[in-house]
C-alpha cells in the first residue's frame, strides 16, 4: 500500500505537529497568532484541536517567546516556538544565542533544552530589507544549536518528527514562499537531522543547496544538461550538522563543486561548505554563490539583484568548469 | 519593623542563611584577586577564583528573606551576582565553590563558573550573564507549572538595572497577562555595573512600573532581613493561591564593587559609610539583641559558616581540573563530535 499523499508545505508541516502533539502532551506551540493558523497557515486547526493552553497566542515579545520557550522546556515541556519570520527572529537574539543554546553546557548537562525554533527565511516577494533574509549562517556558528532547512513537502515533515524527536534547539527554518508548494509526503517515513538528498545524479560537477535554492539549482541542472553538462545536485537539508561525507563521496567523483545559497555570500555558509571540501579533496575545483552584499530592495528590479537565478547558478557553474 | 520575641527562631534562620553567604563570598572573593584583567589590574594566573566575580556582600536579607519561602521543588532564576540566591534556595555550598574553581565537582563540572552556577535539583535554574535575561526564562517555567497545574511557584530575581530592559517589560506583561505563578524580585542594590542606577530610571521605578501593568508590588526595606521575610511571604501567599505575578522591590545596597577586583573608588565615602552601618547582618544582630537574642547564638552561627566555608574551600581546592573532554561534551546531541 502506497502511504504516501499529495500535500502542500504548510500542510504537511501542519500534519507532523498534530501528529506529535496528540502523542507527546508535552508539546506546546507559542507564538503570535498561531491560534489563527500563523501567517503562513501551517498552524492552521491546531488551536480548535489541541486548545489555547497548548497553542498559545502570545504578546508581540520575540524576547520573551524565546526566553519562555527556554523557560518551559526546563520545566519539564517541549515548545514549538514560532517566530514568524527569521527577521523578528533578531529581537530575540539574546535568547537564542546566550541562553537556549548555551544553556545545556553552561549548566553542565543538567537539563537538555528540547525546543524548536521556526524562523522562515528567505525572499519574501516584495517584502523588502527587513523581511527577506536568509541567516542559516548565523545560527550555523553557534554551538549547541541544530540548524535545519527543509526544501520539500516531505522533509519539512519528516525534519520536523525528527526535530520534534530531539533533545537539541532546532533552529527550523522553512522558506517563506515555499508554503503553498505541492508534493508527495509519506508521513511515516521520517527525515533524519543531518542527512542530505541526491536530488539529481551526475558525474561532472556536484552542485549543493538547500531551501527554496534548491529548486532553482534543479532549473540550472536542467539548462546544463542541454549543455552537455552532466550536475549532481544535492540538497543538504541540515545546515548543521551538515552532510560532508554525502558532499566529499560525490566531490571525489566530480572533482569539481558548486555551492549554491540564496543568503548573502559573503560569509555565507557556502564559504564553510566549499573550504571543508578543498581542504579535503586536494585538486578539486571549488566556487560558492550566493546573493551579493546588498539589503534586498523592494522594487521588482532592485529585488531581483538580490536573487540567485539560474542562469547566474548556470554562469557559475561554467566558469568553474572552464 | 517591631521584633519581637516571636521572630527569634525565624530570625535565627535567616541569620544563618546570611552568614553563610557572607562567608562564602568573601572567601571567593579572597580568592578571586588576580584573578581577572580589570580595573587596572593584571590577571596573574595565581587565583584560584578567575573571572569576572560580582558579589552579593551587603544584599543578603533579599536572598534571605524570600527564598526561605521556596519549597525544593519551587523554581528559581537568577542574576550574575548569584551566589546568596543560590546558597538560599538549598544548594550545595561545598559544590558552588567547587564550580568557581573551575573544578570537575562543581555543579557545571566547570564548565560554568560564578556567572552560570545553577542547581536544578533543588529548583535554582541559574545565574545568568545577561541582565534581565532571567525574567523570560522565569515566564516560561511559571507557564509551564500553570499548564501542568503543579503547586510550584516561581521566583525571578534581578537588579535594578534590568527594569530599563526590553525584557523586563515583556515579561511582566506576559506574567500578568496569563496570570502565572510567579514573584518578581528586583534586588535594587542602587548600582547599574559602576554607574549609579537612579538618575537612569525614570518614573518611581520598579514597583511603580509594575502596578502600572496591574501587577500588585511592595517596596520593601531590602537590608532589614524580616521586613524582606513578611513582605515576601504576603506576596508568595497571593501568588501561591492563584492570584497571578507579584513584584517585590528590595531597596538595598551593593557593598562591593562590580566584581571583587573593582575597588568601586567611584563612590561617596559618607554614603559607603552609612550603608556599611546599614549591612544587613549587623542589622539582624541588632534585633537579634533588641528581641532577647543571646548573641552567643549567632556568634556560634558564623563559626559554623565559617567553618564550613573553610572546608569548602579545601575540598574545591583538592578537587581534580575537568578533563579536556568536557568541553565537548554536554553541547549538543546532533552533531556531537563534528567540532569543525
Amino acid at each position: 500500500m502506497n502511504a504516501q499523499r499529495t500535500m502542500t508545505f504548510a500542510e504537511a508541516a501542519t500534519d507532523a505537529l498534530a501528529a506529535a502533539m496528540a502523542a507527546d502532551p508535552r508539546i506546546v506551540v507559542l507564538g503570535e497568532d498561531v491560534g489563527r493558523g500563523g501567517v503562513f497557515n501551517q498552524y492552521a486547526g491546531l488551536q480548535q484541536r489541541f486548545g489555547a493552553e497548548r497553542v498559545i497566542d502570545t504578546p508581540i515579545s520575540e524576547a520573551t517567546i524565546v526566553g519562555a520557550g527556554l523557560g518551559m522546556a526546563l520545566a519539564g515541556l517541549k515548545p514549538v516556538v514560532e517566530l514568524r519570520v527569521v527577521d523578528f527572529a533578531l529581537c530575540a537574539i539574546d535568547e537564542v544565542v546566550n541562553q537556549a543554546a548555551k544553556n545545556r553546557f553552561m549548566f553542565g548537562g543538567q537539563k537538555p533544552v528540547p525546543m524548536i525554533l521556526r524562523m522562515p527565511i528567505g525572499i519574501w516577494d516584495a517584502a523588502a530589507a527587513q523581511h527577506s533574509q536568509s541567516f542559516e549562517a548565523w545560527f550555523a556558528h553557534v554551538p549547541g544549536l541544530v540548524v535545519v532547512c527543509p526544501s520539500t513537502p516531505h522533509d519539512v515533515h519528516g525534519l520536523l518528527c525528527s526535530a520534534l524527536a530531539s533533545d537539541d534547539p532546532v533552529v527550523f527554518m522553512e522558506h517563506k514562499t515555499s508554503w503553498g508548494e505541492r508534493g508527495e509526503v509519506d508521513p511515516a517515513q521520517t527525515v533524519p537531522l543531518g542527512a542530505s538528498a541526491v536530488r539529481r545524479a551526475g558525474r561532472q560537477l556536484t552542485m549543493v543547496s538547500w531551501s527554496r535554492q534548491t529548486r532553482v539549482c534543479a532549473q540550472a541542472c536542467d539548462q546544463l544538461a542541454t549543455a552537455g553538462i552532466d550536475s549532481e545536485l544535492i540538497d543538504l537539508r541540515t545546515i548543521w550538522p551538515w552532510d560532508r561525507e554525502a558532499v566529499l563521496a560525490s566531490l571525489w567523483c566530480t572533482r569539481a563543486l558548486l555551492v549554491v545559497h540564496e543568503a548573502v555570500q559573503v560569509a555565507g555558509f557556502g564559504a564553510e561548505v566549499v573550504a571543508t571540501a578543498a581542504q579535503a579533496v586536494p585538486g578539486c575545483r571549488v566556487a560558492r554563490l550566493g546573493a551579493p552584499r546588498i539589503p534586498v530592495g523592494y522594487s521588482p528590479p532592485l529585488e531581483a539583484q538580490a536573487r540567485v537565478d539560474a542562469d547566474a547558478v548556470v554562469g557559475a557553474a561554467l566558469e568553474l568548469l572552464r | 519593623m517591631a521584633t519581637t520575641t516571636n521572630d527569634l527562631d525565624t530570625l535565627a534562620a535567616l541569620y544563618r542563611t546570611m552568614a553563610r553567604i557572607r562567608a562564602f563570598e568573601d572567601a571567593a572573593e579572597r580568592a578571586s584577586q588576580g584573578g581577572v584583567t580589570a580595573f587596572g589590574q593584571n590577571a596573574s594566573g595565581g587565583a584560584a577564583v578567575r573571572g569576572p566575580l560580582h558579589l552579593s556582600t551587603g544584599q543578603e536579607a533579599v536572598a534571605a528573606g524570600v527564598c526561605a519561602h521556596l519549597g525544593r521543588d519551587d523554581l528559581m532564576t537568577s542574576t550574575h551576582r548569584g551566589h546568596g540566591h543560590t546558597l538560599a534556595k538549598g544548594a550545595d555550598l561545598s559544590r558552588t565553590m567547587a564550580e568557581l574553581f573551575g573544578r570537575a565537582t562543581g555543579f557545571n563540572g566547570g564548565r560554568g563558573g560564578s556567572m552560570h552556577i545553577a542547581d536544578f535539583s533543588v529548583g535554582m535554574l541559574g545565574a545568568n550573564g545577561v541582565v534581565a535575561a532571567g525574567l523570560p526564562i522565569a515566564v516560561g517555567a511559571a507557564h509551564a507549572l500553570k499548564l501542568r497545574a503543579a503547586p510550584q511557584v516561581v521566583a525571578c530575581f534581578f537588579g535594578d538595572g534590568a527594569i530599563n530592559r526590553g525584557p523586563f517589560l515583556e515579561a511582566l506583561n506576559w506574567a500578568r497577562v496569563f496570570a502565572l505563578p510567579l514573584l518578581f524580585v528586583c534586588e535594587d542594590n542602587r548600582w547599574s555595573a559602576m554607574t549609579p542606577s537612579t538618575p537612569l530610571i525614570a518614573g518611581d521605578g520598579a514597583a511603580a512600573r509594575a502596578l502600572s501593568l496591574g501587577i500588585d508590588a511592595l517596596d520593601v526595606d531590602g537590608n532589614d532581613v524580616l521586613a524582606v521575610h513578611a513582605a515576601a511571604g504576603r506576596l508568595l501567599q497571593a501568588v501561591r493561591g492563584g492570584g497571578g505575578p507579584r513584584l517585590l522591590h528590595a531597596l538595598t545596597y551593593r557593598l562591593k564593587g562590580h566584581v571583587s577586583v573593582d575597588p568601586a573608588r567611584y563612590r561617596d565615602a559618607a554614603e559607603l559609610d552609612a550603608a556599611l552601618r546599614d549591612d544587613p547582618l549587623v542589622r539582624a544582630r541588632a534585633a537579634w539583641r533588641i528581641a532577647g537574642g543571646a548573641a552567643a547564638d549567632l556568634e556560634a552561627i558564623d563559626r559554623a559558616a565559617h567553618a564550613e566555608v573553610e572546608q569548602a574551600v579545601a575540598a574545591a581546592a583538592a578537587a581534580p581540573w575537568p578533563g579536556a573532554d568536557a568541553a565537548y561534551d554536554q553541547v549538543q546531541n546532533t552533531g556531537a563530535g563534528m567540532w569543525r
